[in-house]
């Protein structure tokens, strides 16, 4: 579904990713984690498409087609969706109206017709019980005055809604009380399907607990240097980055 | 700026909607002005005598006073012997007695504008008048507002019918030598509406007015006057258009309000004026004077505009709140793009003890266009427990336009509380991006984003009329993303 190969990407003049590698394939789960800088979140704005990052070398192809020439709103309406590691206050605008009209867009793209109210308050009355929404929070604007736990169990929610085919979840764990994670976290594990792909990206094995990722990459100073499956995660956590970092080098 | 930029340069060229011209004859009175041309326009409109002094004496005092300079608007001096005062469709007879008379080709202009004059006389609604360049061309539903004992003409018609009642409010709010764009008005005002509601009458609609500039070198001087009596209600509605041209053009209309005992009067505008070119050529010179007066004890006025036309605007719905415990109320969107300027805002003058006043003010600018806030607060001596509430709330997009706030606060009386909040933000890239990544594009985005700032002022106006505002705000602010 998703390949990427030797992603470079600059911001400003810096040089944040040099040379990524990875293949995300239908029904997995991956997980990437690294230390403060590694680049992260900006392997999740790119994939995105947020402005402001400048792509100088490798290419990423998704169902077999160059991402980077499809706009952020195109990436969506093909299923890939970015939960938000700061989800933005939108002030005065409903959040379940804008939630409506990016359904509504994606529907359009597909060629069907348009929810009209009723279907659409069936569709989220029944995902809202997924993440254990409260349903006040669908008539307040957009993330405003919004909670952190409640924040990313909105952007969980609107996974639900939208049901991408790749989802890439921005450090959903941080900020998060045990309470508020477990349930997100029950709440992604239900949209895990063999159709859908999940990555994940987080600093802490915390969230691999609930969340058990297929595959686990660990990502230092631009580069994947270490991958293999949920155990890598387990001895990250013992051992600390610093382990993984020495082991690259002496291999 | 960002990569978009370029992509929004592409957008901005949205034509105006409403730029057509309707081909009819006119009868229009050569440019100039001086008290013949007055004599003129009185003698056409068949006049009383006195209302051809208070003309000429509102124009004496006009000749002697200057064009305010203090509005943070620029544009050359305006030529006002250039304009044309008077015009008007060149009536088959004496003047429609009634839609059916009514020249075909002017129905069919306001068809265009969405204002089909044979349905809403068919279907239960709003009560229209509308105003064709100078002079008034048909009222709707006049009989059925009559049966209420409700007065809905226009200004002319009044003039002749009512001659009283003007006479007796007529300058009463709005003095014809109050400024400078007042006492041209009085001077040579041709037509607009006129509107009384009887003690204890809910107005059984929303009456409405639609203005139109047609003919070229033309000036627009209408003047509302709205009279609601102890206890009655009415809602009324604005709503104003002109054909694309590339000199400009001017308006500068005075509305008047009064409001007795305990009478509630909702003044709601949509100001859709032909705001120039893309490089700013052309475009009307918007420069009304529209006041309210909180007369009696408990009564209240309240302006809801929402301005997304004209060259420049220049203008500040204000109320005199002279009766105990009345109120006054200004929800304002302002929104200017390419060159457009505004000036604009309100006064709440409180005179009566327990008077409360609030301002909600949204500016919205994009291009090049410069936009501003301007309110005077004040609290006289007397006014015992007088409550004010200001926010004023500037949206820039892109990096080439103007907000600026000019709130005046003026207390002389310990006891008011007087709070104003003010905020001036930006279309965020977060917001935008967040908006993209959910699958709405970028003009949906903006138009969203911009919907949701105006929220508090959108949800005061009527129904049918949000819905318009909120499109007329989608076409002007078309891909002015920054």
């Amino acid at each position: 579904m998703l390949t990427i190969k030797d992603l470079q990407v600059r911001i400003e003049n810096k040089q944040i990713l040099k040379g990524l590698d990875l293949a995300v394939n239908a029904g997995e789960v991956h997980a990437i984690m690294g230390p403060n800088g590694s680049g992260k979140s900006t392997l999740a704005s790119v994939l995105a498409g947020r402005d402001g990052y400048d792509v100088t070398a490798g290419a990423v192809e998704y169902d077999g087609r160059d991402l980077f020439e499809l706009s952020p709103e195109d990436r969506a309406r093909q299923g890939i969706f970015l939960a938000f590691q700061y989800p933005v206050e939108i002030p005065g605008v409903n959040n379940i109206y804008l939630l409506k009209a990016a359904l509504n867009a994606i529907r359009a793209h597909q060629g069907q017709p348009p929810l009209d109210a009723v279907e659409f308050l069936q569709v989220v009355r029944q995902k809202m019980q997924l993440v254990n929404m409260d349903e006040s929070l669908l008539n307040r604007s957009v993330n405003e005055g919004f909670s952190g736990g409640e924040k990313k169990r909105n952007e969980i929610f609107q996974m639900a809604v939208l049901e991408p085919r790749l989802a890439i979840l921005d450090e959903t764990d941080s900020g998060l009380d045990i309470d508020a994670l477990k349930t997100v976290a029950e709440g992604v594990n239900t949209l895990r399907n063999e159709s859908r792909a999940i990555v994940l990206v987080t600093h802490y094995q915390r969230l691999l607990n609930y969340i058990v990722p297929d595959y686990v990459h660990v990502l230092s100073d631009g580069k994947i240097i270490r991958s293999g499956d949920r155990s890598l995660a387990v001895e990250l956590e013992e051992k600390g980055y610093d382990w993984v970092r020495q082991g690259a080098k002496a291999a | 700026m960002t990569d978009e930029t370029a992509k929004v340069e592409e957008l901005v060229h949205k034509e105006y909607e409403h730029g057509f011209v309707t081909d009819i004859d006119t009868d229009t009175v050569a440019p100039g002005l001086n008290e013949d041309v007055i004599a003129l326009i009185s003698a056409k409109k068949e006049e009383p005598e006195w209302l051809l002094e208070w003309r000429l004496d509102a124009f004496r005092h006009w000749t002697r006073m200057a064009e305010p300079a203090w509005a943070h608007v620029h544009y050359p001096p305006i030529d006002f012997q250039a304009i044309s005062y008077y015009s008007a469709p060149k009536a088959k007879t004496d003047g429609p007695k009634s839609l059916d008379e009514v020249d075909p080709k002017l129905l069919e202009t306001y068809e265009k504008l969405g204002i089909p004059l044979h349905e809403q006389k068919m279907l239960a609604g709003v009560a229209v008048d509308a105003v064709f360049d100078s002079v008034s061309v048909a009222t709707t539903f006049k009989e059925k507002l009559a049966d209420a004992g409700v007065i809905f003409c226009s200004f002319s018609e009044a003039v002749q019918n009512h001659p009283y009642l003007v006479r007796a409010y007529l300058g009463s709010v709005v003095p014809a030598s109050d400024n400078y764009y007042a006492a041209l008005n009085s001077a040579v005002f041709t037509d607009g509406s006129f509107c009384f509601i009887p003690k204890n009458t809910r107005c059984p609609m929303e009456l409405s007015t639609y203005f139109r500039i047609n003919a070229a070198n033309t000036g627009q001087f209408e003047r509302t006057l709205i009279v609601a009596e102890e206890s009655s209600y009415v809602s009324y509605l604005e709503g104003c258009t002109a054909p694309m041209r590339d000199e400009n053009q001017l308006h500068a209309a005075v509305v008047e309000l009064v409001a007795l005992d305990n009478a509630e009067i909702k003044y709601s505008t949509v100001q859709n004026w032909y705001p120039g070119d893309e490089n700013g050529v052309g475009g009307i010179y918007n420069f009304v004077t529209k006041r309210g007066d909180c007369r009696g004890s408990g009564s209240r006025i309240s302006w809801t505009q929402v301005e997304t036309g004209s060259a420049i605007t220049w203008k500040y719905p204000s109320c005199i709140l002279r009766g105990d415990n009345s109120s006054g109320e200004f929800y304002s969107v302002a929104v200017t793009n390419n060159y457009q300027q505004a000036d604009t805002g309100t006064k709440m003058i409180h005179l009566g003890r327990n008077t409360r006043s609030t301002i909600i003010s949204k500016g919205i600018s994009a291009g090049k266009a410069q936009n501003a806030y301007r309110g005077l607060v004040k609290i006289s001596k007397n006014a015992d427990n007088a409550r004010n509430y200001t926010q004023c709330d500037s949206l820039l997009m892109g990096d080439t336009c103007g907000a600026h706030t000019f709130p005046y606060i003026e207390t002389g009386n310990a006891g008011a509380i007087v709070e104003h909040e003010a905020t001036t933000s930006k279309i965020s890239d977060d917001q935008l991006f967040y908006c993209r990544q959910r699958g709405i594009d970028e003009e949906d985005a903006v138009n969203m984003i911009v919907n949701g700032f105006c929220k508090d002022v959108f949800k005061e106006l009527p129904m049918e009329f949000a819905v318009e505002a909120q499109k007329l705000l989608n076409i002007t602010l078309e891909g002015a993303v920054g």
